[in-house]
This record gives C-alpha cells, sequence and structure tokens, in this order.
C-alpha cells in the first residue's frame, strides 16, 4: 500500500538535500542522479505492487493519462 | 566472407507418389527439416507413427544459427536418443560474465546444483545438431525424408490437408489427415493459410562472427556492456566446437548491413577485441536484425505450427530453436494419441495452451533483454546506464542487469491437462512442471532418472509399489523408487537413491507421481489411488468430457 500520508521524518531537511544533490549540475547529469536515487530507493522500498502504485501515482496527469502498452506491431 | 559450409548435402529423390494418378494420402506430413520438424518427426517415428518429411533444401542449416542448447533441449534429444552425441559434440557451460567498459560487473552460474546429467548449456553449431538429429531419423527408420521438395500451396477442409509440392522434376499433389508446420520464420504454410506471425521489430542490428583461433578465454558466456573495443554499443561472446568462437557486435540500426559485413570492417572489430597479436580466421559473417512475434493460435483445425513457424525471439536468451524443440516434445506424443484414435482432437488444443503461454513467456524475456541492450528512449538509456554503474558496487542492481535471461522450460502451471495437488506439497515439481533430473542406481549402476521416465505416461512411486493398477486403456511406465524390499515386481522398474530424487520430489514413502510423456508432471499424490490416477490421465488425455479450461 502507497502511503500518501506524511511520513518523511525531516521534511525541510530533505528537501533541500534533494536540491542541493542537483546544485551545479546539467539537466542531463541531473537525470543521472535521478535514475540512481530512484533505483536506490526502489530497492529500499522492494515491494513491486508498491512501486507499481508510485509509478502510477507519479505518471497520474502528465501527459494526459496511464502509460499506454507496450507498442504492439511496430514494423 | 568465408562461409563454411557444413559439408552434407543430400540429394532429391524422387517419391513414388509422384506418378500416383491421385494424390497420395499420409497420416501425417511435417514441412520443414530444421531442428523443430526433425525432433517433431524423430518423436513421432519412436512412437510408431509414419512420417513423411519434407524440405526445399538439399542441405542442413547453413553457416551461423544458433549455438547454445539448453539443457531443457539436451534432456528431450536424451529421449531422442541423440542427446549424448550433442552434449559431446558441444562445449558444456553454466557461468555467464557481465561486463561494464573496462570491468567485470559480476557472473551468474546457470546450474548451481549439482545432481543434473546435462549442464545449463551446451555451445554447439546448429548444423551438427541437425546432423545427429538427421543421423537419428534415418536410423530409426519410418521417416520418408524428401529433401527439394518444396511445399508451394496449402488446402484444408474439416477432413484433411492438401499439399502442393514443387520438386526439380516438377509439382505433385499430396494429402494428409495432420500437417505439422516446422517450416521457419518466414512458413510457407503460414502464409498459405492466411496466418501471420505478428509482434514487434527491433530497431537494432547485430553483427554475428564466428572465428576460429586459439584463445585463452574459458568455455563462458561473456557479455560487455560499452566495452573499450566497441563504445556504446553490446559485445557477445561464446565458444563453439572446433576453436571456433562467436562474437556477437551490437551496431545499431544505422549500420549498413552490405558494408558491415565486409572483411574490412569485420577484421578490425574483432581485432579491436583480441589485441593485435591474436592471429584468427573468419569462419562465417553476417549481420542479423531480430523480432519477437508469434501466431495467435498454433493450431488451425488440422494444421499445427512449431518452432520458428509459430512464434520468434530475439537471440539473447538463446529461447529459439530452444523453445522450438519444446514444442515438438509437447506436440508429438498428443498428436500420436490422436492419431491413434486414443485421445480426441482436442487435445491438441491443450498444446496451442501450453506452448502459446511458453511462447509468451519467451517473449517477453526476449523484449526484456533487447530493451535493456538497446534502450528505445533517452530516459531508458539513462536507467540502464545507472544500473550499470550501480551493479559495479551494489548487489541489489546486479539482478536489473539484463543481457539475457537464457532458456528455461516453461512450467504449465495453469493447464488443462494438469490434476491440481489435493495434498500437501512444497511448489517445486508442481503440476506442469518439467521432472527434475537426479541421480539414482540401477542395480547398483550410476544413471538418470530422466532416462528412466517419459515416453509415455509414467507412474514414478517411491517406497510402495500399488497392490493394481486400473486399466487405463494406454500404456504406463513404471518405475518405483527405492522399493521397500529392495526388488521390483515384473513390469516395474527399480530405481535406487541418495535422497537427492525425494529431496527434489518433496516425496515420501508412498509418493506417487504421473509425468506425461514429455516429463512435465500431470498430477502427485501422497498416496497411491487407482480412481483417482485413472482421472488424472483422463484429464491430462483430454478424454474427460466436460473439461474445464480452469
Ligand atoms: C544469429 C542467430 C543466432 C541464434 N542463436 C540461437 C541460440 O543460440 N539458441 C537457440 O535456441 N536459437 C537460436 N537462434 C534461433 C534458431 O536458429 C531458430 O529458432 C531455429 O532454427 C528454428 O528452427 P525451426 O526448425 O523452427 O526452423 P528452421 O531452422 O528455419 O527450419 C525450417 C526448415 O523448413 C524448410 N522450409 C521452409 N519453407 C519450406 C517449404 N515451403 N517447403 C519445404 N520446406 C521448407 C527450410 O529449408 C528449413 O530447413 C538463432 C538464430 C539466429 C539467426
Amino acid at each position: 500500500m502507497l502511503n500518501l500520508d506524511a511520513g518523511i521524518s525531516a521534511p525541510d531537511e530533505f528537501y533541500a538535500a534533494l536540491i542541493d544533490a542537483h546544485r551545479g549540475l546539467t539537466m542531463a547529469e541531473s537525470a543521472r542522479v535521478n535514475a540512481r536515487l530512484i533505483l536506490l530507493l526502489a530497492n529500499q522500498i522492494g515491494d513491486v505492487a508498491v512501486l507499481r502504485a508510485a509509478l502510477l501515482r507519479a505518471r497520474d496527469g502528465v501527459a494526459g493519462s496511464a502509460a499506454p502498452e507496450r507498442r504492439p506491431d511496430t514494423p | 566472407m568465408v562461409a563454411e559450409a557444413p559439408g552434407v548435402a543430400f540429394g532429391y529423390v524422387r517419391s513414388a507418389d509422384q506418378g500416383a494418378p491421385r494424390p497420395v494420402r499420409h497420416r501425417l506430413v511435417v514441412v520443414g527439416a530444421g531442428p523443430v520438424g526433425l525432433a517433431a518427426a524423430i518423436d513421432l517415428g519412436q512412437r510408431g507413427v509414419p512420417v513423411v518429411l519434407l524440405d526445399q533444401d538439399a542441405s542442413l542449416s547453413e553457416g551461423s544459427r544458433a549455438i547454445c542448447f539448453a539443457k531443457r533441449t539436451l534432456e528431450i534429444f536424451d529421449r531422442l536418443g541423440c542427446g549424448g552425441e550433442v552434449a559431446e559434440r558441444g562445449v558444456s557451460w553454466n557461468t555467464g560474465r557481465v561486463f561494464f567498459r573496462d570491468r567485470e560487473l559480476y557472473h551468474f552460474d546457470l546450474l548451481a546444483e549439482a545432481g543434473h546429467h546435462r549442464p545449463a548449456f551446451v555451445n554447439i553449431q546448429q548444423y551438427h545438431v541437425e546432423a545427429s538429429l538427421l543421423a537419428r531419423a534415418r536410423a530409426l527408420g519410418g521417416i520418408d525424408i524428401r529433401w527439394q521438395h518444396r511445399v508451394t500451396a496449402v488446402a484444408q477442409d474439416d477432413d484433411g490437408v492438401m499439399l502442393t509440392v514443387a520438386t526439380p522434376e516438377g509439382e505433385y499433389r499430396l494429402g494428409c489427415d495432420w500437417l505439422l508446420a516446422a517450416d521457419g520464420s518466414r512458413s510457407t504454410v503460414r502464409t498459405a493459410l492466411g496466418h501471420t506471425s505478428r509482434g514487434q521489430v527491433f530497431r537494432d542490428r547485430f553483427l554475428i562472427a564466428d572465428v576460429r583461433m586459439q584463445a585463452p578465454f574459458p568455455a563462458e558466456r561473456w557479455f560487455w556492456f560499452d566495452p573499450p573495443f566497441h563504445p556504446g554499443q553490446s559485445v557477445l561472446l561464446h565458444r563453439q566446437p572446433e576453436d571456433i568462437w562467436r562474437i556477437d557486435f551490437q551496431l545499431g540500426w544505422d549500420a549498413d548491413p552490405a558494408a558491415e559485413r565486409t572483411p574490412e570492417r569485420v577484421v578490425p572489430r574483432v581485432r579491436a577485441l583480441l589485441g593485435a597479436d591474436v592471429p584468427f580466421e573468419l569462419v562465417w559473417v553476417s549481420v542479423y536484425t531480430f523480432a519477437c512475434q508469434r501466431m495467435a493460435r498454433f493450431r488451425d483445425r488440422r494444421v499445427l505450427f512449431a518452432g520458428d513457424a509459430a512464434h520468434g525471439v530475439s537471440p539473447f536468451g538463446a529461447r529459439g530453436a530452444n523453445s522450438g524443440v519444446q514444442d515438438a516434445d509437447n506436440l508429438a506424443w498428443k498428436l500420436a494419441l490422436v492419431l491413434d484414435g486414443a485421445a480426441p482432437a482436442r487435445l491438441l488444443d491443450s498444446y496451442c495452451d501450453e506452448r502459446e503461454f511458453a511462447a509468451d513467456e519467451n517473449i517477453r524475456a526476449a523484449t526484456a533483454s533487447t530493451d535493456f541492450i538497446t534502450p528505445k528512449s533517452e530516459i531508458s538509456r539513462i536507467f540502464r546506464d545507472a544500473v550499470l554503474e550501480l551493479a559495479a558496487t551494489c548487489p541489489f542492481a546486479r539482478p536489473l542487469v539484463n543481457s539475457g535471461r537464457l532458456s528455461v522450460p516453461s512450467c504449465y502451471a495453469a493447464s488443462p491437462l494438469n490434476t491440481p495437488d489435493g495434498d500437501d506439497f512444497t511448489a517445486a515439481m508442481a503440476p506442469g512442471s518439467p521432472a527434475a533430473d537426479a541421480p539414482v542406481r540401477v542395480a547398483g549402476v550410476p544413471a538418470w532418472l530422466l532416462d528412466h521416465v517419459g515416453g509415455a505416461f509414467t507412474l514414478l512411486c517411491f517406497g510402495a509399489v500399488p497392490a493394481h493398477l486400473p486399466d487405463l486403456n494406454l500404456t504406463l511406465r513404471r518405475v518405483v523408487v527405492a522399493p521397500h524390499d529392495g526388488t521390483a515386481p515384473s513390469g516395474w522398474q527399480a530405481l535406487e537413491e541418495d535422497g537427492t530424487l525425494s529431496a527434489r520430489c518433496d516425496a515420501r514413502p508412498g509418493t506417487v507421481y504421473l509425468l506425461r510423456p514429455d516429463q512435465h508432471v500431470a498430477a502427485r499424490w501422497r498416496a497411491f489411488d487407482a480412481a483417482r490416477l485413472a482421472a488424472a490421465v483422463q484429464r491430462a488425455t483430454a478424454t474427460v468430457a466436460e473439461l474445464c479450461a480452469c
């Protein structure tokens, strides 16, 4: 079950650290940092059901709707 | 390009059918003498079914195609009578290593436990495998192999199938009750009947270079992501017999296939990997693209589709020929029972249920590997590289690295042929799974379980032999493991064991397994019961009137 209630012990500290982690990086470098961060956090969570719920929630409202099915029949 | 022909060619021979005033009708025709058609023909031939096997060519598979043959395929070949030859000729391997840039990320062992006859894989050229199958088919007799007989048209009605076959001497027509289409990815039979194989074509190209050399690499699968000698792309190295090595270079979609095949391009790529001072000789070069696709249904009335004709996968994972041989393994016993009138034709629908499920599993695995090796967007490349970078130091990231999920047999867990567990068992060897091998002894002599089960339905009893068996209307192979008094009654094969077999089967004294002719588990119980056995056999042969498709 994806927890949407407040769960981070020191919100301001975490947020500042998150922004700090990207200080001085280009968008491309930030994308690399984010990718690693997501993988590290995903492993910490572990439960694929929770991760799927988080992925859905994260995508919600972006570019319209839910993730499309895999492209079928691409020539 | 230096092509090494396998050196085996077969002449065209005229068949008596060609002069017949009306089309001769056979019970079963197999189209395609590739690994799948040959395996099916042998399996059916061993069951006494006369087979006509047609192939448009007059030689074995040319050049370099499949090289990795999986444990399960070798076990099936053992049952077909040529597993030993293939295994001995091939290079056995169990270990894969994954490299990223200039360092090793991790390695994996595909067969971590002892006590199996066959290794996780042997590498051997497809034409050697086909040669072994062909020799076996010929020795068996009853298989009418017709080279240079090319199927050009197919028509069927409820009653049978009619083929048009082109030969160097012109066309003739041939009828059959059942047709097995094992005619490869460009299947004529599939097209002739209006079917297609649908899926995804990958926008990437791969160069296959088979080189002969004396090299210090071990018999392992080595896979590099972004190595210094081939930056930005992947490379795969495999050892084959006869000092031949397969090197597979990812080229990207924009590569020019014709130019990339030339020695001027290939030799420097190989040198970059090997170093300037390693002498080598190019044996075969080709450039491939890959697709993952399958037919919607593997049966169309009296025509069954198997192997590449029915489905295709990208090669990372070696699931093409391996899954095709499992198709043959699944289909042959069912077709033989239907041809004998011992089971209704709907048993063949279970071939579709089971092997379409397997094809989906293989396509999912191969697609996931291909997506990892060839990321399709910038963000997927970023995640892919993040996984690789983390994997060097963080064990958690290693299972996410996907250089190919290597072929394992499918477990038909949801098959309508299974009798679900009623008694308390561990998950391993559940109904639908292929039987795991185990070391056994026959009168003190070391042997393997899988050489003593399958072919026919097999009753595998632990400890006790049932007092009497129900009348089953089909042959039942009877095997007892560690009988109480050390001997088995006549008609029973006694096996001794060291505990490995019992552990793999979660067996206690009294436990009984019913194995199908393809060695998959149909049912298992803690105690023998004649009525339950009879019901399980009926279910596994689709002879129960109302089969619930659960
Ligand atoms: C580069 C490469 C590497 C691969 N590596 C592996 C691997 O390591 N492991 C693995 O398991 N798989 C691998 N594969 C896949 C494997 O080669 C195929 O899955 C396998 O050959 C399929 O066998 P088949 O019998 O279904 O079809 P095929 O081998 O294609 O045989 C079909 C036969 O049908 C005949 N035929 C076709 N049309 C007609 C007609 N109209 N009339 C009569 N005869 C006809 C052909 O002559 C041919 O003999 C690889 C493939 C490639 C290209």
